[in-house]
């Protein structure tokens, strides 16, 4: 499987990683190999296999529906880019 | 054209618990910015997630309620997209293995049809905080508060044709959410939402046509309106033979029209994938049975139990059992009172003309149930008539008093005295005689239809005190002569 | 004194030989004499570490000193650690001051230890070499011309430089188990679930583990007893109970059943380290264990189904990276998919930017069967593969990397010939089953590690299994020769 530009552009968006031209191309020869390394999953016979997402196949644990947590938005703010009255700020969002 | 309107619901109901689906931290509307947020909610490096139990109670909840198929093993995916008030670039959702599958409700339309519809699924999933559209230095503010917020999203299979249809499969499951506890069912600040998926076919073909969904419509009277506009603008571009194209749009109830969102568009490709930081969540038989048997009554239930055990009609139970505070508010009343008639009448007339004239609802009456039972108590002992105790309860409204104190303050208490009644009514004989002589000279029947002239004039005389009962036999005797 | 244990200084710090003032100034003072030529730091907590060493002090006076108090030791850049800069490598957190603890962290803060600084990395722990650091390529302290394994290389080189006594790593695919093995220390990667990934910056969340670096197994063990144990804040810590890990390692070895499996020690095994091996498995032989040839079929099949999963995991555990909360934001953004595309691309290096790139394709439309379910297919295969070795012997046996540690910039323009180095590393993480790497000799003047693979929780084992090594043999206690590369 190898990907064009074009796949690489389209993946990089959905990424949200801004590609300059001149590196489409380091990107779509370096993630072409990646897929081909992993092209050899493909000859394997797993019908029958179930998807083994996590190792131990542990149950999940509930937590009780308690307050623990305090405010502590000023120790968060602080490591923000740009805050202004308690909120985060980002350039405008259009809807 | 002959149009069929084909209707889908996605309904987010907030569940009510204490703390967040996946953290501590405080569920609550209204707070400051950002001062209900942990580590998880902000989606900060390493933080991780734990399941809020209370939700997952919910959740089955809801489940037996619409007689849904409950999944045994439910699997939290992740829902991948950027947008600045979801802050782990991930929705956390359910997607393949639901806590809720297949299952249905049935819901009475105003002319007394009764139709069913599906229940595809209901998941449990965070929501996302709120952008602040606001000018902050000329940008957008991000309040995370509501973000990991519990959501049930209940989605309909595409059975709905209508939008009177649409707006009594919300409020069936407004009143489902509200009797079971699970949900406040506060639309206006966004407790519940809608998502309106929507296309037209015309009439006797099977396929469905290309459909839009309209996103985030928060009130009864939004969701009716919303499906009119659209419905018209489908019908008016497939008319001129147009082509529907499927998006996402938004309802402008100032406007009153829906407009394509195009920022939501190209981020169609979500890349589910099962949760890694989440585990599958495993039920017992003997968990789930046990929610089942401890399910409160239901708006269905509790109807047919008022027909029953009240003897209302249909139309009355219907109306009574709506919401689960407007039951509970009559079954108060009728407790107290031990009159079923009397008190749906009343809750279902005066209160009811009174909340709707305030716009409240009737968890927020300024007159509790119990000092409406004493006003209609003393309706039943003859302290007062009815046309007095509408008086009464405008001034009880009006905080002026409980009703024994404002019927004695008023000096409102009915006259039963029947000799104080004779003379009014002889006087009334008296100062018509015009009237009593063509009484006189009339049929049995028609004498039954002028004797209310005379009980007017009587009540009129008696400044409404007059206690009707007596008055009548008094009055018959005194003007047969 | 850079040589000594754990239990030997805590001796020492008990009878006043030494202060842990004092040890900690004296470490410091080698840090910032000899890491200048290693890199192995990428921040150095001196004022927070001789408070708490004066803290360790009082305590030790009063006399409720535990084993690690007092000891010095550093944890990889992706343990966030309240008030300290936690960078994981990354430009993208160059300015990242965490207001909290990780679990791992904050209990080896409990136990006592004094923190010396945070210890580079390959940037959000992609790599097996170190040279994907923003902060620089950490340099081997047998020879600083080559690579010191990734992506723990720093806590790897600082340990064995002598920098500190001991250091935590974390391991999604052997970045414990393979810089261990490239600077001459000791390693543990434990069962999954079996200490918190609370507070570490996840990698790939099902596959990421934390665990100790140290000389010996001995330290190794100290260090396990305090991180090791279920966590409320993570969904993912197992419940079961912990062992004490120092309590078992004087268990003798006879009867022990090793298996070796056959595709570990196959053509493509270097033949100077296939040697080394069969020279240590002969001393196990010795303490009377026997040996057993065993099959791992579906072994070469780890590195595809890895390098599905992990990106796969990483590109979403890594979308929070968006320059809103925290982290770096590109300058003057001119609209907000501008700073998303920006940021991100600015503060991830290349090595990040693919991975994030190969698992937005592989969880894609079209694509997610394919790849990401196809994967964990068939890492239930790679899982029963131990399973059933495991039915049959006690541990495995085998190389931790097919070469000694390689020239730095040697591996850096072929995309996937570094992934080839993880092939007997990365099964362990997709089957959740404990590994070690043990120094077990030398090839050409550089260490060579012996991986110990074991059943799940089996961490005691292992540990005692090394131990007892470590007892007849001295590979874990040569020091490199700083003096040649310094």
């Amino acid at each position: 499987m190898s990907l064009d530009t074009q796949d690489v552009q389209k993946i990089a968006h959905l990424a949200r990683l801004a590609l300059p031209d001149e590196e489409v191309q380091t990107y779509q020869s370096s993630l072409s190999s990646v897929l081909e390394l992993v092209e050899e999953m493909q000859s394997v016979d797993t019908s029958g296999v179930d998807p083994l997402t996590n190792p131990l196949e542990m149950t999940q644990r509930l937590r009780e529906d308690e307050v623990t947590e305090t405010n502590r938005r000023d120790d968060f703010l602080a490591n923000a880019p740009h805050s202004s009255n308690g909120l985060f700020l980002v350039p405008k969002v259009i809807d | 054209m002959n149009w069929e309107v084909v209707i889908g619901l996605e309904i987010h109901a907030q569940l009510s618990t204490k703390s967040k689906l996946f953290s501590g931290a405080a569920v609550g509307f209204g707070a400051e910015p950002n001062t209900q947020t942990t580590l998880v909610d902000l989606g900060m490096p390493g933080a991780l997630p734990v399941f809020n139990k209370e939700a997952l109670r919910m959740a089955v909840m809801f489940g037996h309620a619409v007689n849904a198929e409950i999944g045994m093993t439910s699997i939290f995916a992740r829902k991948n997209y950027f947008y600045p008030d979801l802050p782990k670039g991930y929705q956390t959702s359910q997607m393949d293995d639901p806590i809720v599958g297949k299952g249905a409700l049935d819901i009475t339309l105003e002319d007394g049809t009764v139709r069913r519809i599906g229940i595809t699924r209901a998941h449990l999933e965070e929501d996302a905080g709120k952008s602040l559209h606001e000018d902050f230095q000329g940008m957008t503010g991000i309040d995370l508060n509501r973000s990991s917020t519990p959501l049930l999203e209940i989605v309909s299979e595409p059975d709905i044709r209508s939008a009177k249809e649409a707006v009594a499969y919300v409020k069936m499951i407004h009143s489902i959410v509200t009797y079971l506890g699970i949900c406040d069912g506060n639309m206006a600040e966004g407790s519940m939402r809608c998502d309106i998926n929507l296309s037209l076919r015309p009439k006797g073909q099977s396929e469905y046509g290309t459909r839009t969904e309209i996103k985030n419509v928060n009130s009864f009277r939004f969701i009716e309106k919303a499906i009119y506009t659209e419905i018209e603008r489908q019908a008016d571009i497939l008319e001129d033979g147009g082509k529907i194209v499927q998006e996402t749009r938004l309802y402008d109830p100032d406007k009153n029209e829906t407009r394509s969102m195009r920022s939501k568009e190209d981020a169609n490709d979500y890349r589910y994938f099962p949760c890694p930081d989440l585990l599958p969540v495993e039920l017992t038989e003997e968990y789930v049975e046990a929610i089942r048997q401890n399910l409160p009554e239901l708006p269905t239930q509790k109807a047919a139990r008022f027909i029953e055990q009240y003897k209302l009609s249909d139309y009355d139970a219907g109306v009574l059992s709506a919401s689960r505070s407007m039951a509970d508010y009559f079954e108060t009343l009728v407790n107290k009172t031990k009159d079923a008639k009397l008190s749906a009448n009343w809750v279902m007339g005066e209160l009811s003309k009174l909340l709707n004239q305030s716009q409240l609802e009737i968890v927020n009456s300024p007159v509790s149930a119990d000092s409406f039972a004493e006003l209609l108590i003393r309706i039943q002992d003859n302290t007062i008539n009815g046309k007095t105790a509408k008086d009464v309860l405008q001034s009880m409204w009006d905080g002026e008093g409980s009703a024994d104190e404002i019927i004695e303050k008023k000096g409102l208490v009915q006259v039963t005295d029947t000799a104080a009644i004779e003379a009014m009514v002889q006087s009334v004989i008296d100062a018509n005689s015009a009237q009593v002589e063509q009484f006189r000279a009339s049929e049995p029947d028609k004498q039954k239809k002028m004797i209310g002239f005379f009980m007017g004039q009587v009540m009129k005389a008696s400044q409404g005190k007059a206690n009707p009962g007596l008055v009548t036999p008094i009055l018959q005797k005194l003007l047969q002569g | 004194m850079y040589q000594q244990n754990i239990a030997a200084l805590a001796k020492q710090l008990r009878s006043k030989d030494i202060s842990s003032v004092e040890l900690t100034q004296s470490f410091l003072s080698r840090i910032k004499d000899v890491d200048p030529s290693l890199n192995s730091f990428i921040s150095v907590t001196e004022d927070t570490a001789l408070n708490t060493a004066a803290e360790a002090d009082k305590l030790i006076a009063s006399g409720n000193a535990g084993p690690l108090t007092g000891i010095p030791i550093a944890h990889k850049d992706l343990f966030c650690t309240n008030g300290i800069l936690t960078t994981c490598g990354s430009k993208m957190l160059h300015n990242f001051i965490p207001p909290y603890e990780s679990t791992v962290t904050s209990r080896l803060k409990q136990a006592g230890t004094v923190l010396l600084g945070k210890t580079n990395m390959d940037e959000f722990a992609m790599g097996s070499s170190n040279e994907n650091s923003y902060y620089g390529a950490v340099k081997n302290p047998w020879d600083t011309t080559k690579v010191p394994g990734g992506s723990s290389g720093g806590s790897a080189a600082a340990v064995a430089a002598g920098l500190v006594v001991a250091a935590t790593g974390t391991d999604t695919g052997g970045s414990i188990r393979q810089p261990a093995s490239f600077c001459g220390i000791t390693g543990l990667k434990p069962t999954y679930g079996r200490v918190s990934r609370f507070g570490m910056v996840a990698f790939a969340s099902s596959l990421d583990q934390a665990g100790p670096m140290a000389r010996s197994a001995e330290d190794c063990a100290y260090i396990m007893n305090a991180i090791a144990g279920f966590d409320t804040q993570d969904s993912t810590s197992s419940e079961q109970a912990t062992d004490d890990y120092v309590d078992t390692l004087s268990q003798p070895l006879q009867g022990l059943k090793i298996g070796l499996p056959k595709e570990y020690f196959d053509s493509t095994l270097n033949d100077d380290i296939k040697n080394t091996l069969m020279t240590a498995i002969k001393e196990f032989e010795k303490l009377g264990a026997t040996i057993k040839e065993i099959s791992l079929p579906n072994l070469k099949l780890s590195i595809p189904s890895y390098y599905v999963i992990a990106p796969s995991e990483a590109s979403s555990n890594l979308s929070r990276f968006d320059g809103v909360r925290y982290g770096h934001r590109c300058e003057n953004p001119k609209d907000l998919l501008d700073m998303y595309m920006r940021s991100r691309a600015e503060g991830f290096g290349q090595e990040v930017q693919k991975r994030i790139m190969v698992g937005t394709y592989a969880l894609s439309e079209g694509y997610y069967d394919a790849y990401y379910l196809k994967a964990q297919r068939i890492r239930r295969l790679i899982k029963q593969d131990f399973v059933n070795a495991l039915a049959e012997v006690d541990v495995i046996m085998g190389p931790v990397a097919p070469t000694t540690a390689f020239d730095i910039g040697s591996k850096t323009n072929d995309p996937v010939a570094m992934y080839l180095e993880d092939i007997y590393t990365l099964s362990v993480n997709l089957a959740g089953i404990p590994a070690m790497s043990v120094p077990a000799g030398f090839d050409n003047g550089m260490p060579v590690g012996l991986q110990i693979m074991g059943n799940y929780f089996a961490e005691a084992k292992l540990l005692n299994i090394a131990h007892q090594y470590q007892q007849v043999t001295d590979w874990h206690l040569q020091n490199p020769n700083l003096a040649k590369g310094a």
